[in-house]
């Protein structure tokens, strides 16, 4: 062990609701002859007496479902903001990732904005000039090198945002959801990226949706609710009980109301074709995945996604409607109600699976969580070992064994 | 699991960390008057207030047809209008300076200082992206944005040169002091900065407000007009806005005429009691700009 990298002693970070983001003077004035009768906004502790150490050289997972505090908990973490109590301290260069590409400016070229993002990010000039040549080869982008940033593909632009956060070097890592963008090779890539930091002995700090990479990357995970740490522990254990807690075995959820939200999802269930609840779904037939939502007011295109896993966080099936049709929901009489229905042809063997729904675009996720668990029965006639054995997929085949009516040529005669 | 994951994972709780212990850095509830300042900190990121300077620069004139040009553009217009007006029609004196030159000398000074002023005061809000997302100290925001004014200045003095040759004003030892001014107006301009830049983040009104107070704060200076025509006690008064003292100490600098007096020292003790003011304000409300701005 080489000590503590991390140290978080009764942290707290309470925030105050008020009319919007910022207030104007009029406001603040009339607050301060209001201020006698009581604060009409309100205030939330995002953090509640959070205690927390991390070894130099460890790599930890937090997971925890919208507004428990995760991202709260990392601006801490990297000083991006104070808390209202309690300390934190850190040892060593911290590298925050909360985002991939901070700063970047799409009127300079790639390589000003590798020198710019780089100093963003805490590297020295010459730090950036030793190590432009592998953040360039990382990205792919050397024909662009003097190209405007703005000229760049929303893939480029991704690629060499993160080449550039990869190597900025830090002691402590902390990253935030941003492996959950762009397309699978750049996500492989960002994960091959974290591990090697791992092994390379620097201290992370992970969280995400993705409980198949945090089971992966991370040995130690916490789970966070409602601004406390619930558990801490060994990652499997722990994410299979926060599994258990956030997505309960039932065939229709309904979630809390959510009235300050532009989308809010009332319900996700299991059903049938027809959509009625499926209280016993079996391996052979066609389940369907529901989702009610309700969007209060008209503003970008949405897109939905079902995620299904199986209890260690792996991801067997992600369906994008979006992807998949082409197509995205535009809404211009709100508020409105919608229901949104995935229906999976009978692939996956008996078990118990997770239903991740999400719902959002390019500018915000509305919801995203972990909404509910389903079994899946095996046949009557399915044997308990057959059942048992480890597979990913189990659709419906078919066998053909015929004897055939030839005689075996040089039988025996290889060895 | 599969299995290369699983050596992955027993890779990582078996990493050994080969890194030197370094200091712990601390993150707690500050006091509210008490400044938490690392000047070493500061220091070793002064590379990052030169990049953002820099993208500034580079930044303000892609996409304009006239370019670098628009940094002449501006003073030169105001010197037309000014001698036109106050110069030839309204006779104002002028030190014995002609007029174009004596504007320009002033109108230089006070174009540096009224966009370091507003680059400051904008600086939190236009990094918006920066200060929810990284770690930097505050500080650096406000102080990169009184670099960039400083290229406009430089590249306004070959002009004034040529003014100064075209109406035959010879300058003197005392331009060894133009750097002292300088370095005043960005002082003062920091203070300001500062005040503004902090109550910007949560009143949005100091957007609207600015360009009024700049223009009131224009004419409060002597840039048409000579602090000649302020008589005896009234100067120690005038001098309370720095800008009194720091354009004429400029202009004299340049091309002559009345050189700031004692009261001077006014103008210093007002500038040092804002640049105090102004970063104990931005102290007090630096840590809850990631969660209002």
């Amino acid at each position: 062990m080489a000590g503590s990298a991390i140290q978080v002693r009764g942290v707290s970070k309470r925030y105050r609701l008020g009319a919007g983001p910022y207030l104007t003077l009029r406001e603040t004035l009339a607050g301060l002859v209001r201020r006698g009768r009581g604060d009409p906004g309100g205030e939330v502790w995002a953090l509640r007496d959070v205690d927390l150490d991390v070894d130099g050289g460890e790599v930890l997972g937090v997971v925890g479902l919208n507004g428990a505090g995760k991202s709260t908990l990392l601006r801490i973490l990297a000083r991006i903001t104070e808390p209202t109590a309690g300390l934190s301290r850190t040892r060593g260069r911290v590298g925050a990732l909360l985002e991939v590409g901070t700063g970047f400016h799409p009127e300079l070229t790639g390589r000003e904005n590798v020198y710019l993002n780089g100093a963003i990010l805490g590297m020295k000039r010459r730090e950036i000039q030793r190590r432009f040549e592998e953040i360039v080869a990382f990205a792919g982008v050397e024909r662009f090198l003097d190209t405007p940033l703005k000229r760049y593909s929303s893939g480029m632009y991704l690629r060499l945002a993160f080449a550039v956060a990869a190597h900025v070097d830090p002691d402590i890592v902390i990253v935030d959801e941003v492996l959950a963008v762009g397309d699978v090779q750049f996500r492989e890539k960002c994960m091959g990226r974290m591990s090697q930091l791992g092994r390379e002995g620097r201290t992370v700090v992970f969280v995400s949706h993705d409980l198949g990479a945090v089971t992966r990357l991370c040995p130690r995970t916490i789970w966070l609710e409602q601004g406390r740490v619930r558990e801490d522990g060994p990652s499997a254990g722990v994410i299979e009980r926060y599994i258990e807690a956030a997505a309960p075995r039932a065939s229709r959820v309904e979630f809390e109301p959510q009235p300050d939200r532009r989308v809010e999802v009332l319900a996700v269930a299991v059903t049938d074709a027809r959509g009625r609840p499926l209280e016993a779904p079996r391996r052979d037939m066609e389940v369907s995945l529901s989702a009610e939502f309700l969007v209060r007011e008209p503003g970008p295109p949405l897109d939905l996604a079902f995620v299904v896993q199986d209890r260690l966080g792996r991801r067997l099936l992600d369906e994008d409607w979006g992807v998949d049709t082409g197509d995205e929901l535009v809404v211009h009489d709100a508020p409105a109600m919608y229901e949104a229905r995935l229906t999976i042809p009978p692939v996956l063997p008996a078990g118990e699976y997770v239903v991740v729904f999400w719902i959002g675009n390019d500018y915000d996720t509305y919801f995203h969580r972990e909404a509910l668990s389903f079994r899946l029965l095996p046949l009557p006639d399915d044997p308990q070992w057959a059942v048992e054995r480890d597979r990913a997929v189990q659709p419906a085949t078919t066998w053909t064994v015929t004897s055939l009516d030839v005689a075996p040529r040089r039988a025996g005669g290889e060895r | 699991m599969p299995p290369q994951a699983d050596a992955a994972v027993a890779e990582l709780a078996g990493a050994a960390p080969g890194r030197v212990a370094q200091p712990w850095v601390e993150n707690a509830p500050r006091h509210r008057w008490r400044p938490r300042v690392d000047p070493a900190e500061l220091w070793s990121e002064r590379e990052l207030a030169l990049i953002l300077a820099l993208k500034d620069l580079k930044v303000r004139y892609k996409q304009t047809f006239f370019g670098v040009a628009w940094a002449l553009l501006q003073p030169l217009v105001g010197v037309a209008i000014f001698t036109a007006v106050f110069g030839r029609a309204a006779h104002l004196p002028a030190d014995g300076i002609p007029y174009a030159v004596f504007a320009y000398a002033g109108l230089a000074i006070w174009l540096y200082f009224a966009s370091a002023v507003s680059g400051a005061a904008q600086s939190l809000v236009d990094n918006r992206d920066l200060i929810t997302k990284v770690y930097f100290p505050r500080l650096l925001a406000p102080a990169a944005a009184l670099l960039p004014g400083l290229v406009d200045l430089a590249v306004s003095l070959p002009v004034i040169a040529t003014f100064m040759a075209i109406w035959s004003v010879a300058p003197g030892y005392r331009l060894l002091l133009l750097p002292l001014w300088v370095l005043a107006a960005l002082v003062t301009a920091l203070g300001a900065g500062l005040l503004l830049a902090g109550l910007n983040v949560r009143y949005r009104d100091v957007r609207f407000a600015l360009p009024y107070l700049l223009q009131v704060w224009l004419f409060a200076s002597p840039v048409v007009y000579t602090v000649s025509l302020i008589e005896g006690g009234w100067r120690y008064v005038y001098a309370l806005n720095p800008m009194a003292t720091i354009v004429t100490g400029f202009r004299w600098s340049i091309a002559g005429g009345t050189p700031p007096g004692a009261e001077a020292a006014v103008s210093a003790g007002v500038v040092v009691v804002a640049l105090l003011a102004g970063f104990l304000y931005f102290h007090r409300v630096e840590r809850s700009f990631a969660d209002v701005i």
